[in-house]
């Protein structure tokens, strides 16, 4: 039974690390929303999983929760966005993705061996998982790092956001609820403020690229 | 108990109603209203505090001692000054045309929605809770930093959130980690985050979990506080948003955010018992004291030049908690109430100042000793006070923090001694100029609120020189309990 728990959750852990990856590489805003669609997907199934098998009610709420927020609010809001800001069809021109991608590997290396010893200790069912979630928070930070526009870096941030949560659930069961409520908030009210924000960049520079967003720098 | 409600809810409730009516012409009267109730029921609670000692309420959530006490005190207080201040110096905004009645608005309501972060952050006994106040507290003011909607703004303000956000979740992440190391040592029954339960069971917690909890924890909060090198968004923010937001930022957000390290490292000291936490500080701190004075000595827009003023503070105060043992985290906890105090009073004459002069670079701004000696005056000496000339308070604060290291670290004196020495010659020989010589300002076309700037400075002054028994008090109970005792 736990065995198939913990196979279950390695599973959905190596899903989320290979759609960090996707997202990474990914240039179509379109299909990088889709991906974080999918990611949110993923992170609903394995909480349900923990949930059940772990007989923690409170995960099903924390389950329901994302399912609300990351796989039917965030992206319709992200739709919404770009379509009102008219980039449906932009496509942002990567240079070096062999590199980012080789970098992203020694990621996943490094976060694997930071997090050996604490794997075990960890007495969930899901412990092996910390490894990938903090590899996930390390390769969204490598996403923010490469993309030079606006909205690309929020799907950066919010991937980031999806990888913490996955620790939370896998390596321990799961935060207390009224943290996880306060951190959805957190992250929705957020992201309506960058949505206000791409708006009044746009207006101020009429383009989303942050590579307009450089100029103050100390002489 | 009543009163914590009390300091929550008016904030709370002050930032509901200025969303609806925070563009009318009395609005700023109301805003300073809203501050003046959430101000007393700080004092409230305050003297409750004095006469029962510690507080644990409402479900073991919301957690009241001495360290945490002085700063609900300074935060409410800083918080009225600040809105009183600010009702001049907007209105003044307005008339430039800087800011529309939906800006105003939005600025009012913010205003008290980032007091009841700041307050939620310091009262909460739960560590997730302290982890999304922190959060809340950005999202708050990030659209007030761009509240201008210039280029140099919305980039300051983009700047601020992506790089605050990335941050905060490194502490999510420590804090997800210290739920793991609770876990083991108390067990899953959702009190694992709670800090009084932590503190109980410190020395069961796993020490590789904490050590790795706690670098994650640092580099999360010190983005906040600005520790070098993640100290980035701080100048920028400062400079670019509004004067009452930048004074609040250095003022409160900062003190805050150094007081969420400070819990957590008394749970890390706890459970590794050694001085790994205690080092890393010492090692965050040196680096942003050096950084804040050398960049400090390069600047030309006098709010960039204070808000460097303020990484080099925090780096101080960081420096002192690291070096631990009573009279370090004594002269830690004094420093964070001068800082605030004082550069909160520093930013009210700035912006005043930089209104005159029509602009915030150094060289635009000349004599304002002849048009308005207030300002020139508070000027001068908040600076002379916040470079640590006796008998102001920071000069005590200093004074201790040089002589412990003297005592303890010697190899870090010649560092601090030159920083100081350089922020010093720096700043004096900018402010020296902007407060004599010739002039070229205007008139205020509203009367400036200059009472809150003596008030701070005077407050500042009697801290150096006579420090009252019951805060004195709660400084060394504070101060033992970040040395390890109980």
């Amino acid at each position: 039974m736990t065995e198939l728990a913990t196979q279950l959750i390695n599973l959905f852990a190596a899903v989320l690390l290979l759609l960090s990856f996707a997202l990474l590489a990914q240039r179509r805003v379109l299909s990088l929303i889709q991906l974080f669609t999918l990611q949110g997907m993923t992170l609903v199934m394995s909480t349900t999983v923990m949930a059940y098998f772990t007989a923690q009610p409170h995960l099903y709420y924390s389950a329901l929760l994302t399912f609300v927020l990351k796989v039917v609010m965030m992206p319709w809001l992200l739709h919404r966005l770009i379509v009102r800001l008219n980039v449906r069809w932009d496509i942002e021109t990567l240079i070096n993705i062999p590199t980012t991608m080789l970098l992203g590997i020694v990621l996943v290396i490094f976060a694997f061996n930071l997090a050996l010893p604490i794997s075990q200790l960890s007495v969930s069912v899901a412990r092996g998982t910390l490894g990938i979630a903090l590899a996930c928070v390390l390769l969204s930070f490598l996403m923010m790092i490469t993309r030079s526009k606006a909205i690309p870096q929020v799907i950066g941030f919010l991937a980031m956001e999806n990888a913490l949560f996955f620790a939370a659930t896998s390596a321990t069961y799961g935060m207390p609820m009224v943290v996880e409520l306060g951190i959805a908030l957190d992250v929705l009210v957020g992201m309506i403020i960058l949505g206000v924000f791409m708006f009044q960049i746009r207006e101020q520079f009429d383009s989303l690229d942050i590579r307009n967003l450089e100029k103050l720098k100390e002489e | 108990m009543e009163y914590l409600l009390a300091l929550l809810c008016i904030p709370l409730a002050g930032g509901a109603v200025l969303g609806v009516i925070g563009h009318r012409d009395r609005a700023p009267e109301i805003n300073v209203a809203f501050s003046f109730a959430t101000l007393v029921a700080a004092g409230a609670l305050t003297v409750q505090i004095i006469a029962n000692g510690p507080m644990l309420v409402l479900d073991k959530q919301f957690f009241v001692d001495s360290l945490n006490v002085f700063l609900v005190a300074l935060t409410a207080f800083v918080a009225f000054t600040t809105a009183l201040f600010a009702r001049p110096y907007m209105r003044i905004e307005r008339d430039h045309g800087k800011m529309t009645p939906p800006r105003m608005r939005l600025f009012h309501s913010m205003y008290q929605m980032f007091t009841f972060t700041m307050l939620l952050a310091l009262l909460t006994n739960n560590m997730g809770l302290l982890w999304v106040a922190m959060e809340a507290a950005t999202l708050t003011t990030v659209l007030l930093v761009a509240v201008y909607r210039t280029p140099a703004s919305l980039e300051a303000a983009w700047k601020y959130f992506i790089l605050c956000g990335v941050g905060i979740a490194q502490a999510l992440f420590g804090t997800i980690l210290l739920y793991l190391a609770a876990e083991r040592a108390i067990g899953s029954e959702g009190v694992g985050l709670l800090w009084t339960e932590l503190a109980a069971a410190k020395t069961l917690l796993e020490p590789t979990v904490m050590s790795l909890a706690f670098v994650f924890l640092l580099i999360g909060y010190g983005t906040k506080v600005g520790l070098a090198p993640l100290h980035n968004w701080l100048p920028d923010a400062h400079a670019e948003g509004p004067t009452p937001i930048s004074a609040v930022l250095s003022g409160l957000l900062l003190n805050v955010a150094l007081y969420a390290i400070l819990r957590c490292k008394i749970l890390t000291d706890g459970a590794l018992g050694t001085r790994f936490a205690g080092d890393l500080m010492i090692g965050f701190g040196l680096v942003s004291v050096l950084l804040g004075a050398f960049f400090l000595s390069r600047q030309r827009d006098v709010k960039r030049m204070f808000a460097y003023s303020s990484i080099e503070h925090m780096g101080l105060a960081t420096f002192a908690f690291g070096m631990g043992g009573q009279i370090a985290s004594f002269a830690g906890l004094l420093h964070m109430t001068v800082h605030s105090l004082i550069k909160s009073a520093i930013f009210f004459t700035v912006g005043h100042a930089s209104q005159k002069a029509g602009t915030q670079m150094m060289d635009g701004i000349r004599g304002l000793i002849r048009t308005n000696p207030t300002i020139g005056w508070g000027l001068m000496l908040g600076s002379l006070a916040i470079l640590g000339m006796p008998p102001f308070g920071v000069f005590a604060s200093e004074f201790l923090i040089l002589t412990t290291a003297m005592r303890d670290f010697p190899w870090t004196t010649p560092f601090l001694v030159l920083a100081l020495g350089v922020a010093f010659a720096a700043m004096l020989g900018k402010v020296q100029p902007m407060v004599f010589g010739e002039t070229t300002l205007k008139r205020l076309a509203h009367q400036p609120a200059l009472i809150p700037v003596f008030v701070h400075l005077s407050l500042g002054l009697m801290l150096g020189l006579y420090i009252p028994p019951y805060l004195n008090n709660w400084y060394q109970q504070a101060a033992r309990l970040l040395a390890g005792g109980s």
